[in-house]
């Protein structure tokens, strides 16, 4: 299935939970923060939290800016 | 502690907040920071590229300098909220600098979005510390909204223009119960210790020392700045006269 991460299409098998994205793109689970459709996914929740077809996920971390 | 800078539940020595933007990189911000004697600075919230985090975070954890998210770039109370809470998950801090702009043109402070976010991220346990306009009333009422601090500006983001209404800031002073800290002020030294003669607790700039010729002395200049207008503040300057009077004793 095709979901849209950070703003672009990503293929994913279904089921995929936002630990199992996480560990694709190979980012750390601390340091950063998730949303799907626009809400917060804790970390706690990232192994239980599976993301669905047209899913609109943003990951963000903390950089240089202020 | 001689005169901490109290702010919600923390204490600082340092009255210089700083941020982390426009460093050339991160070796030359690491050395400004230190120059600075900041506790406290400002980090923005981005989407993770596929190089990877900025090395920010590690940066301000050896340095052992709390990180203040912000929420830079926001335009509604619904993204400050949403970007706050990312930043809380993401940096583990219940803190935020919170910021909504109206537009690019001023990127002053929307007074209607910033109050609604503060609320709802009071109310959502947040400590919040609104980048706010020169503005004595809406000051008021983000203070009685529940912020830690407030945060006026001394003239828009980037303009380099000092502050352009002292009064102003100091009617706010002379109000609040919460720290003032001048913000967006990208300006000589001489109105970062202004800003601290105005009665303000603390100043926070960043470009005006990352962008310098030379980030670290100027981070030094600010750090003196700042420490030299507290007590200016506190020493009670002469009341001003309109005629001259001579300091030595007549002959």
């Amino acid at each position: 299935m095709t979901i849209e991460v950070n703003g672009s299409p990503r293929e994913v098998a279904d089921g995929t939970t936002v630990a199992d994205l996480l560990a694709a793109m190979g980012l750390p689970a601390s340091g950063i923060a998730v949303a799907v459709d626009g809400e917060v996914v804790p970390r706690a929740d990232h192994v239980r939290t599976s993301v669905s077809e047209g899913a609109v996920v943003e990951i963000l971390t903390a950089v240089q800016g202020g | 502690m001689d005169d901490p800078f109290v702010i919600a539940d923390r204490e600082y020595t340092s009255r210089l907040i700083t941020g982390t933007g426009g460093a050339a990189n991160l070796a030359v911000l690491e050395r400004a920071l230190v120059a600075s004697g900041t506790e406290l600075t400002t980090v923005s919230l981005r989407r993770v590229d596929a190089a990877g985090g900025s090395g920010v975070l590690e940066a301000l954890r050896r340095l052992k300098i709390d990180p203040l998210p912000n929420t830079a770039g926001c335009r509604t109370a619904a993204e400050a909220v949403l970007t706050a809470r990312l930043a809380r998950e993401a940096l583990g801090t219940n803190w935020i600098k919170l910021e909504v702009v109206a537009d690019d043109k001023t990127l002053l402070p929307d007074p209607m979005e910033l109050l609604d976010a503060a609320t709802t991220l009071v109310d959502d346990g947040f400590v919040v510390l609104p980048y706010t306009n020169d503005d004595p009333v809406l000051a008021l009422r983000l203070e009685e909204a529940g912020c830690a601090a407030v945060m006026p500006l001394g003239s828009p983001i980037g303009t380099g223009l000092g502050i352009r209404n002292p009064h102003n800031i100091e009617l706010i002073v002379a109000r609040a119960g919460v720290p003032v800290i001048l913000d967006a002020v990208p300006m000589p030294a001489s109105d970062a210790a202004l800003a601290m003669e105005l009665g303000c607790s603390a100043v926070l700039l960043a470009t005006a020392v990352t962008r310098a010729a030379d980030p670290e002395k100027m981070a030094t200049a600010m750090r003196s700045a700042v420490v030299a207008g507290r007590l200016a503040r506190q020493a009670g300057r002469i009341p001003q006269r309109f005629w001259a009077q001579a300091s030595s004793p007549p002959r």
